[in-house]
């Protein structure tokens, strides 16, 4: 990367094992679409920031088909929840809980998620919790 | 001939006659049952069963001999139905009670059913018999007609009726130069006063046609070789005529019937009862050969229907309601001009007086009879018969408003007020097929029908002439609307409009973002919020296939439009099961030269990708992951290929066949049509995917009329069909126009495909759109051929847009290494491939290797109904 050092970025991080893991800059992300990222164990997730910059993670795998996609589905909003379409077959999963809004039963796992400034130019990243309420243990596993 | 056949074991039933109250009658004999334990014989004089007499002329507009036929396919055969095809019945033997054919068979019956229909009057004129003369009653008579009328150039029409005015129509879409002849004053003289008659002269003078009334043929006069040349009128003048189509009326088929002493009428038809038995108890008469027990021969066709329906019950020994006489109201679209009649419309009751409303420049008028009491007893329709639908059904009631208000036109002072909702249950809607707005009501509260089609297919209302569906169709929605089912025909749960006016909303105020369109037009909870799956593409598709003429980029994968796209969009390829991603490039026309043909097999295996050829005429690719999607179109767009939009709702593929370069049959130049019409419209995005196709003659090797736009050549040009499709709900698509040059076709497709863009909803087919729209094929071929909104240089002109800002998605992302950094399978490790994208091998080829993926099986959620929640 050539970014110029005194330049703040914008991280989307990840909470994982009770530490929080950097995916991408918050430019790698248009606002309603998502991208896969791996974790150090090789997990895949899909992770998304809707239209107020807000961050989103949750399982790659769609459980319907069990094919990686999540990621490329669309973004969008029912009672002012935000959740993801899969592109396959269109079932929807909330992005906070990981919830599906089609099938009650179904679940995916959901990851807490946030953005932070990091300067690199002082070495000492400064915490900006954009949605602290999400910042907690990731939302229970079905 | 041969002996007769011995004494029938089981019940003989012999039909003579297979026309379309024939059919009918079979059609009722098996929901009766009587098929499983009667023999059935048939007699048919024609070469062909049953088919659309009413829809005849339709047969000059494109419709096959096929399209027209009545017997569904294996009707015959499942009901064991002896059938047979040019075998007229010539003699009847009532005290044997046998049958003779003209092939020498003899059949015994225990019932026999007379439907022979009627044959065409040929008033006494010399000359009537010489080449060129014809009747206008079956296929073969149409087949001779446009045979013979390949070497005319003019043609009179003997007979200013109903049918003679079809023809006419018929001639001068054959090129001919055609003039009228009516012995009577007035045009349809049977249908419509004389005020109607002079409204309906007008307006078809107006269209060319030469009408001469009040005089009659005298004489034909040929020429050496027997060709007609002029005709001699009554009033001493003469016409040069090169064909004749005499159209003077019908009379009963009752030779027959009189060979073997039933008793007829005096003016012919063969004379029945309620029951529709003749004065032999074993023989039935129905249809036009009939003379019903009202003393009346029926030439139309509903009343058949209903005979067919009496008799059949009445060999079952079904209790049914007799026959005592029907409605003879039309309605008609002749030449263009609508025409209906109704009730008493020659104001023959004592006392009865007239509305009328005339307006001479718009060849309108309109008359009402109205009892002395206030009841509406019938009237006369020209020019404008949108009220035949409301007033047929009024008709021996009193209506609820003044009957001048009834006639004047909308706007001038008339309320709406008169709805179908104005009506009494017992109300006949739908004529053709007896349907009252009491089953309406019911096809709707009792048996859950919420559109219009579905209370079509359920009550069979509007599935006959199609004049009731727009009373129909109102009917259908109060109904919805006082049940509680609230129709919200919004898109989605964000937006309480439709697709179409959404266009209208984005066309008119020049919005180019969805987030600006959201929170101005959204519903009230979805404003600021982040939309749907539903709306998302739907308005990025509206947007793109507008952004030309908003100026705006039409680049799918730019700003905002990137975000809107369905998955197939964004990553300009399709997505398969595993997560693998298919490729097409564009083949236009399905024309490839060698070369390109190597490279596509090269890239293939390179990278390992399993091809297919697909229906339109292109190559699929399957199995490239993410990351591979810019190096394989690298290779593609650098070979001279392009996007084929497969993954888009947007122009796939124009098919062709090959066409008069190389096809002995062909008759212009289809691939070359193909190509142009692929050319100019690729890109087109649409609220459903596109298809399209040319063949270079009738024979439609390419399937053109399985398009939503397809093309078939003729000897002098094109034929434009209109709203076709395959798939799960097969549909013929319908002649739009005919014999248009190389311009006229584009222009007309430019003006089709921009109106349907512009008003149709979400995912639907033009099919769908066609049948749903108000009006159907008719108002679309007064808005895109006849231009009555106006509307059609704004249509060109967004087309001319759309061609002009066209360019190539896979050139311009190639180009653009910020665009190409989607590309990746990962966002944090952008060379690492996925390893849930796994093949192996099958025929020599890859398939998905699913075992990686191994989920549970879990039913499939639909696309539809998503603008419910
Ligand atoms: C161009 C045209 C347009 C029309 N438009 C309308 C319209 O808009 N609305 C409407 O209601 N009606 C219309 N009609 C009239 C309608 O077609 C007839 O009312 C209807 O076809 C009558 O049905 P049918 O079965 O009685 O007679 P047909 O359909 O004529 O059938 C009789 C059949 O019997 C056969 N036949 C006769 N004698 C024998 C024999 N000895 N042995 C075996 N077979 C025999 C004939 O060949 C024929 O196939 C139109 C007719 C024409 C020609
Ligand atoms: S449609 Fe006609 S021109 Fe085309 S291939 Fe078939 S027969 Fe030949
Ligand atoms: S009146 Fe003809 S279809 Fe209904």
């Amino acid at each position: 990367m050539t970014t110029a050092p005194e330049r703040t970025a914008v991280r989307v991080e990840l909470l994982v094992d009770q530490r929080w893991f950097a995916i991408c800059d918050l430019t790698d992300l248009i606002p309603g679409r998502g991208v896969a990222a791996l974790l150090p164990d090789g997990t895949q997730v899909a992770a998304f920031v809707d239209r107020a910059g807000r961050p989103y993670a949750i399982d790659n795998r769609d459980p319907f088909t069990g094919a990686y996609v999540l990621s490329r589905g669309l973004v969008g909003s029912a009672q002012g929840r935000p959740f993801v379409a899969s592109p396959l077959l269109k079932q929807r999963f909330d992005l906070e809980t990981g919830r599906c809004l089609d099938d009650e039963t179904v679940t995916v796992q959901a990851y807490a998620a946030r953005v932070r400034d990091v300067a690199p130019a002082r070495g000492v990243a400064r915490g900006r919790d954009v949605a602290s309420a999400r910042d907690v243990a990731p939302a229970r596993v079905a | 001939m041969s002996a007769p056949e011995p004494a029938p074991a089981t019940p003989t039933i012999v039909l003579v006659g297979h026309g379309m109250v024939g059919q009918r009658f079979l059609e009722a004999l098996a929901d009766h049952k009587v098929t499983e334990t009667a023999r059935v014989v048939v007699f048919c004089e024609e070469p062909r069963p049953a088919y659309d007499r009413v829809q005849l002329t339709s047969y000059f507009s494109g419709r096959t001999a096929e399209d027209l036929s009545l017997a569904e396919d294996g009707f015959m055969v499942r009901h064991g139905i002896e059938l047979r095809l040019g075998d007229p019945a010539e003699s009847i033997d009532r005290a044997a009670r046998t049958v003779t054919s003209r092939s020498g068979l003899t059949v015994g019956y225990d019932t026999l059913v007379l439907a022979t229909g009627s044959y065409p009057f040929v008033p006494p004129m010399p000359g009537k018999d010489s080449d060129g003369c014809f009747v206008y009653r079956t296929i073969e008579d149409l087949l001779a007609i446009e045979e013979y009328a390949k070497n005319c150039a003019s043609g009179t029409v003997v007979g200013g009726g109903l049918l003679g005015l079809e023809a006419a129509g018929a001639l001068k879409g054959l090129g001919l130069t055609t003039h009228i002849v009516e012995f009577h004053p007035r045009l349809m003289a049977l249908q419509v006063d004389e005020g109607g008659g002079a409204a309906l002269r007008r307006t078809v003078e107006d269209m060319g046609l030469i009408v001469h009334t009040g005089v009659g043929g005298k004489e034909i006069t040929a020429d050496g070789t027997g060709a007609v040349t002029s005709m001699a009128l009554s009033d001493g003048s003469s016409i040069d005529t090169d064909l004749v189509i005499f159209s003077a009326g019908v009379r009963p088929r009752d030779q027959l019937a009189r060979d073997c002493g039933l008793e007829v009428g005096e003016r012919g038809g063969i004379a029945v009862d309620e029951r529709c038995r003749t004065s032999d108890p074993a023989v039935y008469a129905i249809g036009e050969c009939a003379l019903a027990a009202d003393g009346r021969v029926y030439g139309l066709v509903a009343p058949g229907y209903e005979m067919a329906e009496v008799a059949a019950g009445a060999i079952a020994g079904a209790a049914t309601d007799g026959f005592t006489g029907a409605d003879t109201s039309t309605k008609l679209k002749l030449l263009g001009v609508d025409v209906a009649s109704f009730g008493d419309a020659h104001g023959t009751a004592d006392g009865c007086l007239d509305v009328v409303y005339s307006d001479a420049r718009a060849g309108v008028y309109k008359k009402l009879v109205v009892g002395a009491d206030g009841t509406l007893l019938g009237g006369v329709l020209v020019g404008d018969a949108e009220a035949y639908g409301m007033l047929r059904p009024l008709t021996g009631s009193v209506p609820p408003v003044a009957p001048e208000q009834l006639v004047l036109p909308a706007g001038l002072g008339a309320p709406a007020a008169l709805g179908p909702s104005a009506l009494p249950d017992e109300a006949v809607i739908c004529n053709c097929h007896n349907v009252t707005k009491g089953a309406i009501r019911a096809a709707v509260t009792e048996h859950g029908c919420t559109t219009v089609p579905e209370v079509k297919k359920c009550t069979k209302a509007g599935t006959g002439c199609g004049s009731c569906v727009k009373a129909l169709t109102s009917l259908v929605n109060d109904e919805l609307e006082a049940s509680g089912v609230s129709v919200d025909k919004g898109l989605c749960g964000c937006f309480g409009y439709t697709r179409a006016e959404l266009y209208e909303i984005v066309r008119t105020l020049r919005i180019t973002s969805y987030a600006q369109l959201l929170d101005s037009h959204g519903r009230d909870g979805a404003r600021q919020g982040d939309g749907c799956e539903v709306c998302k593409p739907a308005v990025g598709s509206i947007i793109a296939s507008l952004a030309p003429t908003l100026g705006a980029s039409g680049y799918v994968l730019d700003g905002e439009q990137a975000a809107l796209q369905d998955t197939n969009d964004h990553f300009l390829a399709n997505l398969q099961r595993n997560g693998s991603y298919s490729i097409v490039p564009r083949i236009p026309g399905g024309e490839i030269t060698p070369e390109k043909l190597i490279v596509i097999g090269e890239v293939a295996r390179d990278f390992g990708l399993y091809t297919k050829i697909t229906g339109g005429q292109r190559i699929d690719l399957f199995g490239a992951r993410v990351d591979q999607l810019p190096r394989i179109w690298a290779r593609l767009v650098d070979a001279g290929f392009e996007s084929g939009h497969a993954y888009g709702k947007a122009l796939r593929t124009v098919k062709s066949c090959v066409g008069q370069t190389w096809c002995r049959y062909g008759v212009q130049d289809s691939v070359r049509m193909a190509i142009d019409l692929e050319l100019r419209y690729r890109g087109l995005r649409s609220p459903h995917k596109l298809k399209s196709a040319v063949s270079g003659c009738a024979r439609e090797c390419a399937e053109a009329r399985g398009k939503d736009f397809g093309v078939i050549a003729t000897a002098s040009g094109w034929n434009l069909y209109v709203g076709g499709n395959g798939g799960a709900d097969p549909r013929h698509a319908d002649l739009l126009a005919q014999d248009l040059d190389d311009e006229q076709l584009i222009r007309l497709i430019d003006r089709f495909l921009m109106f349907y863009i512009r008003t149709a909803d979400r995912l639907e087919r033009t099919s769908a759109w066609l049948e749903r729209i108000e009006g159907g094929l008719d108002h679309v071929r007064d808005v895109v051929v006849d231009d009555t909104l106006g509307l059609c240089a704004e249509l060109e002109a967004m087309m001319a847009d759309h061609v002009a800002g066209y360019r190539d998605e896979w050139a311009e992302t190639l180009d653009d290494p910020e665009r190409l950094r989607r590309f990746v399978s990962f966002v944090n490790a952008p060379d690492a491939p996925d390893p849930t994208v796994k093949f192996v091998p099958e025929r020599d080829q890859v398939k998905p290797d699913l075992t990686v993926l191994s989920g549970p099986a879990i039913p499939v959620r639909t696309l539809e109904g998503t603008a419910s929640r």
